[in-house]
């Protein structure tokens, strides 16, 4: 009778493809090494730093709009509203700051405060009531859209004050210039890497998307993570409202409206499993920067836009596969 | 336990579902209908969010109580939404309208729900985008969408005085006929020799170094530009497909320093966008009238009604070029007018 | 009620007297006891609908009894849910795998009681002790001698049998004073269950009561140091293994045997029939089968026992 569990007679572990494409970062980032060669060979102006600078800008906004999703994906959820409540925040801080004059500081945290709320009301109804978080986030999409409508009265809003726009605003490294924002929103990825990575909330976040029976069972209170995921979600958001004011330079109430498949698109680029349980939040990082260097190779070497979007279709179809393929080996 | 939240959630499943219904079934804040002798008029923008819808809306309520006759209206989800307006249609040929307005998101796939409509005696009328074949429709009331992008090609090249430039186009979507109008136009009127105004397709030319489709989104216009840049930093002159798209072509030229350096021309004549015209960001718009569409349109409609004469044909409902600083050989409005006849 | 004969010497480590437990028309525990003594493995066998989950689940605080008391260690407690009896001690493993996948085996153990580093990067920045968690899991394994690659391996690299094993080590380490275990080898193969079955060997070896679920006869008599027998919302028996059969027992928990009270070493026949076809209680060439207790009919009278009669815990 054998005496220990041991591992030998036991299918072997992941294959070095699974492991490779599975729970790390290197699938994608393979891929978005791939993408800078093949344009870089192309075409010498797309490895300058000053416009590599300009890829990071130009995905930040979305990117950051990523970050609130991987944590809601990674519980096995989806935000289909993360767009539309972006934009509903930029219009609040802007029209606070401009047409109502409150100080610019109390603007923007109306406004992010605003989306966390959003947020919250996600969570609350996706775990009290309970409802399908697709269901949900479809619902509080078109609130959030209509809100935001009627709120602006169809205004852009101008003239907004330099707290509002600092962000915009750059400096140089090594003869390249870098947005504060970039910095932010890089700075904020690495923040939720560590929180998802290092803190005990972020393994009770994998855990109630991989086996929230199992997380419930050694008591964690899975609906607490749940709600705090998506107001949490919500909070980035307002960030990204920031970030796209700034970036901008208006408060557009027509803003953000494909930047909600967008978002999961970057997601799911990343890695990031839609079953939860599976993926890193750097991952997203790289999602959205491959969708941004794509867009920007393309145009470079003077490719049709419409041929990034096929692309970009074609690779989340790649994305998905592989995750599939990486579980159904590991098992 | 259970037994109180049993209401609660029949409540929250119910209001959830008709939040679903509300997104699945196209908008329609369609007027009240009475049962009466009053003549029903229907209007059907693309969107019920873009300004230039909404200014086109007011204009119809106004000229609608001016002629006592009801307006109902609709408007798709989206640009390009055409199902919602297909179902628009249909419910208001049910609700016994005497003539349609529709600023058709496509104008081929609307034609068939329309014929349905004319067969029944309802008049159609297509606003500022004609229908694909043009007879889709009775009459068309609109902006020469190409003579619109002529104006501000003209006003390009006579400010360029031969200067050699280097174009980048900021267009819409593919296909959608007003982006075609307008881009082959601006090119037409700058001097691209042999552009044939019924073209489907956007032409292009050498000095075109850059063209991107927008979406007509202000955000997507500045990535656009940015990216345009970052291929031939040389440009120097920028055609818009409308004025949001211009101020993030703007935004992404004064992060380059280039702003001072490039002109940038666009078509609409919004207040905002006149605006920008005055503070020197944009340097020539071509202005259009959607108040003018749609109050024509009414009262077209309820003459026919009272048993006039059908419109037919095309009535051009102009489009004026607002410059800030006028340029020879080129006819322009100023500033000041351009504010006095804005919309939005 | 089972006679004060069965009252144990050594003090259990947990016991109910009795229970009652009600839904509506049905009567789920009707006046049912319980008793774990220390460093056993005590089976809980019963039929369909004889109140065995029920039972566990009152001893685990997922529901309130309408009536008796549950004593931990002889202290009376009252569980309100499950958490209260973690907190008070008692783990339990579940028979669908309770672990997460796609966390590694280190990360599982210690799901919802994660450690943090000393100092400001544990209070101020929350950042885990992976390090030392690894470790303590290391070790831990180790004690059960649960040999296993890697414990940064995803728990769903493993097959069935190992992911229990993960489960039952996270009970074991948990478990301050009982390990409940719910048909834990219900999902597996013979040869994983055998390797669950030494594990739970081992838990009980390292001084943990393990209170054991299980439909699978065979695996209870080969593990089982005492088995309850569940029967209408009763403890109707607590049998010895080596003392009888397992189709006495079997009998016993459908109604055809009944333990004799006055003398609990022996058992009645109740359905002759029933009895008949589990060839079980009637004497004669069941000599040999029944051993000395094996069903000697009421009828024959009292045989006078053997070795050990009359004096089953």
């Amino acid at each position: 009778m054998t005496t220990t569990l041991s591992a030998p007679p036991e299918p072997p572990g992941p294959s070095l493809g699974a492991r490779l494409f599975g729970n790390s970062i290197a699938g994608p980032l393979a891929a978005l090494v791939l993408a800078c060669a093949f344009f870089a060979l192309n075409t010498d102006r797309f490895l300058t730093g000053a416009n590599l600078s300009l890829v990071i800008q130009q995905v930040m906004v979305v990117g950051t709009l990523a970050i609130g999703q991987t944590l809601i994906i990674l519980t096995a959820g989806i935000d289909l509203s993360c767009g539309a409540i972006m934009a509903f925040g930029s219009i609040v801080m802007t029209r606070l700051a401009v047409h109502n004059g409150l100080p610019p500081l109390v603007a923007i945290a109306a406004g992010v405060g605003v989306c966390a709320l959003f947020g919250l009301a996600n969570g609350l109804l996706v775990t009290r009531v309970p409802l399908p978080p697709f269901i949900v986030t479809l619902g509080m999409l078109n609130i959030a859209f209509a809100l935001t409508h009627v709120y602006s009265e169809e205004q852009t809003v101008t003239g907004l004050p330099d707290e509002l726009t600092v962000l915009g605003s750059t400096f140089t490294i090594g003869g390249t210039d870098v947005t504060y924002g970039s910095v932010l929103a890089i700075a904020l990825f690495l923040l939720f890497a560590y929180i998802l990575g290092q803190t005990a909330w972020g393994r009770h976040v994998y855990a109630a998307g991989d086996n929230p029976e199992a997380a419930r069972l050694t008591g964690i209170r899975v609906n607490r993570v749940l709600i705090s995921v998506y107001t949490v979600a919500g909070l980035v958001y307002g960030i990204a409202a920031l970030l796209l004011v700034a970036r901008t330079g208006v408060g557009d109430p027509q803003a953000g409206q494909t930047d909600n498949l967008d978002s999961i698109t970057a997601v799911v680029l990343g890695g990031t499993s839609l079953f939860g349980g599976r993926g890193v939040v750097l991952g997203t990082l790289l999602g959205a920067l491959i969708v941004g260097v794509i867009r920007n190779g393309l145009q470079l070497i003077g490719v049709p836009s419409i041929y990034q979007i096929l692309i970009t279709g074609i690779l989340v179809i790649l994305a998905v596969t592989v995750d599939q393929i990486s579980r159904r080996r590991a098992r | 336990m259970l037994g109180s939240l049993r209401p609660i959630r029949y409540t929250t499943l119910i209001l959830s579902a008709a939040l679903v219904l509300g997104a699945c079934g196209g908008s329609g804040d369609s007027a009240a209908t009475s049962s009466g002798e009053s003549i029903k008029v229907g209007l059907i923008t693309k969107t019920e969010t873009n300004p230039f819808f909404v200014k086109m809306k007011e204009g119809a309520q106004k000229a609608a109580e001016a002629q006592g006759v009801e307006l109902m209206t609709a408007a798709g989800r989206f640009d390009g939404d055409n199902a919602s307006q297909v179902t628009a249609i249909e419910n208001m040929i049910a609700a016994g309208v005497k003539g349609i307005l529709i600023t058709a998101s496509d104008t081929k796939a609307i034609v068939p729900v329309l014929k349905r409509a004319r067969d029944k005696g309802i008049l159609a009328i297509a606003l500022d985008t004609p229908t694909e074949p043009r007879d889709g429709v009775d009459a068309l009331f609109a902006t020469d969408n190409f003579k619109a992008g002529e104006l501000i090609g003209k006003y390009a090249a006579a400010a360029f005085q031969g200067k050699e430039a280097k174009i980048a186009t900021l267009d819409l979507n593919p296909g959608v006929t007003v982006g075609v109008l307008r881009h082959n136009g601006f090119l037409s009127g700058f001097g691209v020799p042999g552009i044939d105004p019924n073209a489907t397709q956007q032409a292009t030319d050498p000095r075109v170094v850059c063209s991107q489709d927008t979406a007509g989104d202000q955000a997507k216009a500045q990535t656009a530009m940015e990216n345009c840049l970052q291929k031939d930093p040389d440009i120097n002159l920028v055609y818009t497909i409308n004025e949001p798209a211009a101020l993030g072509a703007y935004t992404a030229l004064k992060a380059a320093g280039k702003d001072k350096d490039v002109m940038i021309v666009s078509v609409d004549g919004g207040c905002t966008g006149v605006r920008a015209v005055q503070d020197g960001q944009i340097a020539a718009t071509a202005q259009q009238y959607p108040l003018k569409m749609a109050e024509q349109g009414v009262t077209a409609v309820a003459e026919f009604a009272r048993g006039g004469a059908k419109p037919s044909g095309y009535t051009d409902t102009g489009v004026t070029l607002i410059a800030a600083e006028p340029v020879e050989g080129v006819e322009s409005q100023d500033v000041r007018f351009g504010l006095d006849n804005c919309w939005g | 009620m089972t006679a004060a004969a069965t009252e144990p010497a050594v003090r259990p480590v947990l016991s109910a007297r009795g229970l009652v437990k009600r839904y509506g028309h049905i009567t789920a525990l009707d006046g049912a006891d319980f008793d774990l003594l220390p460093g056993e493995v005590l089976a809980v066998v019963g039929d369909n609908g004889a109140g065995k989950s029920t039972l566990i689940k009152a001893l685990t605080g997922a529901i309130q009894p309408d009536a008796g008391e549950i004593l931990l260690d002889g202290r009376p407690v009252r569980f309100r849910s499950p958490i209260d009896a973690r907190r008070a001690g008692i783990e339990t493993v579940y028979q669908d795998l309770a672990v997460a996948p796609a966390l590694d085996i280190a990360e599982n153990l210690f799901l919802g009681r994660e450690v943090r580093r000393r100092g400001l990067l544990g209070t101020v920045f929350r950042m885990l002790d992976k390090k030392g968690m690894r470790e303590q899991a290391s070790r831990h394994m180790g004690e059960l001698r649960i040999g296993l690659r890697s414990l940064t391996q995803a728990v769903e690299t493993l097959s069935g049998g190992q992911r229990q094993g993960v489960a039952v080590a996270r009970a074991a380490a948990w478990a301050r004073h009982v390990v409940i275990m719910d048909e834990p080898t219900a999902a597996l193969g013979v040869k994983e269950s055998g390797q669950v079955l030494d594990l739970i060997r081992r838990v009980r070896d390292r001084g943990l009561p393990v209170v054991l679920i299980s439909h699978n006869m065979p695996q209870v008599f080969e593990i089982a140091d005492r088995i309850h027998v569940q029967r209408l919302g009763r403890r109707v028996a607590v049998v010895d293994p080596r003392e009888r059969e397992m189709s006495e027992v079997v009998a016993i928990m459908t109604g055809a045997l009944r333990v004799d009270e006055a003398h609990p070493g022996r058992t009645v026949v109740v359905d002759a029939a029933a009895a008949e076809a589990a060839k079980v209680g009637s004497g004669g060439d069941q000599a040999a089968v029944g051993g000395r207790y094996g069903g000697r009919d009421a009828r024959r009278g009292p045989e006078g026992g053997g070795p050990g009669g009359g004096e089953r815990p």
